[in-house]
């Protein structure tokens, strides 16, 4: 193919992703609408008959294992894939119409921070169900994706000289993947938050409303912590892996540039959510709200430092 | 009736306030303080990296700019209070890890408590079907081969196993908390005794390291300035090229500077590329090319038409299409003569900036003065900027293209513009702490990772005759991690002590 091609070939794929993403938020949603309506059917099956005096009770016990929503949501979770795979080829066919890794400016980041939210959803769903996550990941991943298309958008281009590194595909993979996982510990602290209000009001009840399928508050707590507890380390490999390129290009290894400034904050409010976890009073909700501010850390470093402070990292080509 | 708490000897009072100050919750607060107090060094410009802009921050806000200064927000990780917060948080990891260290090491040598009386009270649970009385060797040889720690016992005719895996969890734990003192330490030394140095260098022109070739030079309280290693270098050829497609028009495609270098003035020279990325290193010490700029070429000529000036003077960048400002100062003659000079290297006419940063169209503005330039006072003077205070303006230049001659006004002499040349900056390091920062930080990555990854969990068997004359053995299991589970471990126990192969 020529670049022209190419160019052609990897938009198109990333707006196809968009396409597909943008389905299965909609089917998403929908399984939630779905769980809600459950409820107020079980409510009204149950009737009480008057036949010559004698009260008799039917009561229309849902037979189909298959609660309604599941459905729409298994439908969600293969556009989900879909709009991975598709994503994935705009990745790739990025990199092959620039020649090099597709990390060269903030339109290839940010798509492929997307793609990094998006293969830790999917690959967390693997071993565990978490269709009831895929709405909050989902909506997260197209704002990532809107904004790459819209606002960052860049011609491919030769990497500037700064860039030409192999510290550029170690230390940026780990990064991408640090997105993706910071986002979705984010969306499960953030929904057990939610769940854990809904838990209290219920008193003791089964839980109702939005978060009626999720797992228990203490569930959602422990998968966040795990998702975190895999990535913290991850990131501070992506922080040493900066550090020694910047040893390497600037002199220094550490020298409080913004961008360095904020991947330390980033790392010590996690540090400091594993410390929340194993203290007494703050293992819970206080838990959640550092997980929460960490990953708004991480995001206000890329998309502030890289647009709006001045800094040795702004890479960002628009 | 309240009960009457004895009260608290002076000791008592400095252990309290210790376990206070080293546990997890002040180590939690301290945590959070460090990362309020680094935002500031992200939004105010800082004077070690950026003096310029600080020194116009500060003048720009004549209310705010002192106070802030005084309060260190120009400095702040230099800053007393943000130097507080680390050496505490230091204090407390410290005063929390020693203890837990001691207290790791006994338990590594203990073995396991001996088995709980009750089993199936655990969070895994298991009775062994068809197992008999070397059931629970097999399973003891399988948990001490796989490195388990083992206890056996016999208690009222009940023979046990009590087993215990995972001390890495807290060995990692401890290690990650000394390797962060380390990378500390780390960071100190190559404070104490580093230094770095910046010096602009013009294309065939050559640098030797000592403290009066470069432009800037700051280094630690050990550092010592008069010994210096020895190396020199030149710089042979300096090559630039820029990006002229449109997507990312004027962006640097390719920097590279050839350079000659001498270990130390005895040594035969040897030829070097030095590139973003790829530094040199020399002695110690590592040479990096941080920038470059151009350096156009002048020659005045006084009134009486005798050259007294014919040299390159450097001009420092001020935009990405490298439209570059500098000076010339002549003290020597009568009166003093200075210019103003900006350089284009791709004029765009009509307009005052370059239009892109490669030598297209070159020319230069100027802008002619005389009278005192006050050099003799005794003040330093920044040697890219004129002090104009008791200077006047005799005219200006808007673009002297090169080849052309500007005669200046009053019969005060001329100046041409001759071609120019290329300089490029380096920056010039030493950091005797940088290796035990990268050590540390891979221990600290290892310690993590086993403190995050590696399982604590416990395994018991007991073995006690059924009431139907055979033998019956329990398994039970405890992981310590929250939502983590044993199943595993009791699924290969089970298996060993029935006799099943386990690879």
């Amino acid at each position: 193919m020529t670049p022209a091609e190419l160019a052609q070939a990897s938009n198109s794929a990333v707006y196809a992703s968009m396409l597909v993403l943008t389905l299965a938020m909609v089917f998403f949603a929908f399984s939630f609408a779905a769980g809600r309506r459950r409820v107020t059917a079980l409510a009204t099956t149950e009737m009480v008959e008057s036949e010559g005096g004698a009260a008799v009770i039917t009561r229309t016990e849902i037979i189909d294992p298959i609660v309604p929503g599941r459905r729409t949501a298994n439908i969600a979770m293969s556009l989900t894939w879909l709009g991975t795979a598709l994503l994935l080829v705009g990745v790739v066919l990025r990199g092959l119409w620039a020649g090099r890794v597709p990390w060269g400016n903030m339109y290839e980041f940010s798509i492929s921070a997307a793609l990094g939210i998006l293969v830790v959803y999917l690959g967390f769903s693997i071993k565990v169900d978490v269709r009831w996550l895929g709405l909050f990941v989902v909506i997260p991943t197209l704002l990532t994706l809107g904004l790459a298309v819209t606002v960052l958008y860049t011609e491919a281009a030769q990497l500037v000289p700064a860039l030409k590194s192999y510290w550029l595909v170690i230390h940026v993979a780990a990064a991408i993947i640090c997105a993706g996982a910071f986002t979705v510990a984010a969306a499960i602290s953030a929904l057990a938050l939610l769940r854990g209000r809904a838990e209290r009001k219920a008193a003791g009840a089964e839980v109702t409303g939005l978060t009626e399928r999720m797992p228990s508050q203490e569930r959602l707590q422990i998968m966040a912590n795990r998702v975190i507890a895999f990535t913290f380390p991850l990131w501070t490999f992506a922080v040493i892996a900066g550090a020694i390129w910047a040893e390497n290009a600037w002199g220094r290894y550490w020298g409080w540039d913004p961008k360095e400034t904020w991947a330390f904050i980033t790392w010590v409010v996690f540090a400091a959510y594993l410390h929340a976890r194993s203290t007494a009073g703050w293992r819970g909700n206080r838990a959640s709200w550092i997980a929460i501010i960490g990953w708004a850390t991480f995001w206000a470093n890329y998309f502030g430092v890289n647009l709006f402070i001045n800094s040795l990292h702004s890479y960002a080509g628009v | 009736m309240t009960e009457q708490l004895p009260p608290l000897s002076t000791g008592g009072w400095f252990r309290w306030i210790w376990r206070q100050f080293t546990s997890m919750r002040t180590a939690l607060i301290l945590l959070f303080l460090l990362a309020v107090a680094s935002i500031p060094g992200s939004i105010f410009p800082q004077r070690g990296t950026n003096p310029l802009k600080t020194k116009e921050w500060i003048a720009d806000s004549p209310t705010w700019g002192p106070i802030l200064d005084r309060l260190g927000f120009f400095e702040v990780y230099s800053s007393p209070w943000f130097s507080a917060i680390y050496i505490l948080l230091f204090i407390s990891l410290i005063g929390c890890v020693l203890p837990r260290t001691a207290a790791h090491w006994r338990a590594m040598r203990t073995p396991p408590p001996a088995a709980p009386r009750n089993l199936s009270r655990m969070q895994s649970h298991a009775i062994l079907e068809g197992a008999d009385e070397s059931s629970i060797d097999r399973a003891a040889e399988y948990l001490r081969a796989h490195r388990w720690h083992v206890l056996r016992g016999e208690t009222n005719g009940v023979s046990w196993v009590s087993a215990e895996k995972g001390y890495l969890k807290e060995t990692g734990n401890l290690l990650f908390h000394l390797a962060l003192i380390f990378i500390l330490v780390g960071v100190a030394v190559g404070g104490l005794f580093g230094w770095k140095g910046n010096v602009i260098v013009k294309n065939g022109d050559g640098f030797s390291d000592t403290l009066t070739q470069y432009d800037v030079w700051g280094g630690g309280r050990f550092a010592d300035p008069a010994n210096l290693p020895p190396f020199s270098f030149t710089l042979d050829d300096f090559r630039v090229e820029f990006d002229r497609a449109v997507a990312q028009r004027g962006s640097p495609k390719l920097f590279e500077a050839d350079v000659t270098y001498k270990a130390n003035p005895e040594s035969a020279g040897e030829p070097a590329r030095i590139e973003v990325n790829h530094p040199l290193e020399v002695d110690g010490a590592k040479v990096f090319l941080v920038g470059h700029g151009y350096a156009p070429r002048f020659v005045v000529r006084d009134s009486t038409g005798e050259i007294v000036y014919d040299d390159t003077v450097v001009t420092l960048p001020q935009d990405g299409n490298f439209t570059s400002t500098g000076v010339i100062k002549l003290p020597d003659t009568s009166p003093q003569l200075g210019f103003d000079v900006v350089f284009y290297p791709t004029l765009q006419p009509g307009s005052i900036v370059s239009a892109f940063p490669a030598p297209d169209f070159p020319a230069s503005y100027l802008a002619a003065w005389t009278g005192d330039m006050g050099l003799d006072s005794g003040v330093p003077q920044s040697v890219y900027k004129l002090d104009k205070t008791s200077m006047t303006q005799i005219g200006r230049v808007p673009a002297l293209l090169p080849g052309q001659t500007w005669t200046l006004p009053d019969g005060a002499g001329s100046i041409s513009l001759v071609g120019y040349e290329r300089w490029a900056s380096f920056q010039i390091a030493f950091d005797p702490g940088k290796e035990i920062a990268l050590i540390a930080s891979a221990l600290a990555i290892t310690g993590l990772m086993l403190s995050l990854f590696v399982r604590r969990r416990r395994v018991w068997l007991k073995m006690s005759p059924s009431p139907d004359g055979g033998t019956v053995v329990e398994i039970a299991g405890l992981n310590r991690a929250e939502g983590g589970d044993v199943i595993a471990d009791i699924q290969m126990v089970t298996e060993a002590a029935v006799g099943k192969e386990t690879s």
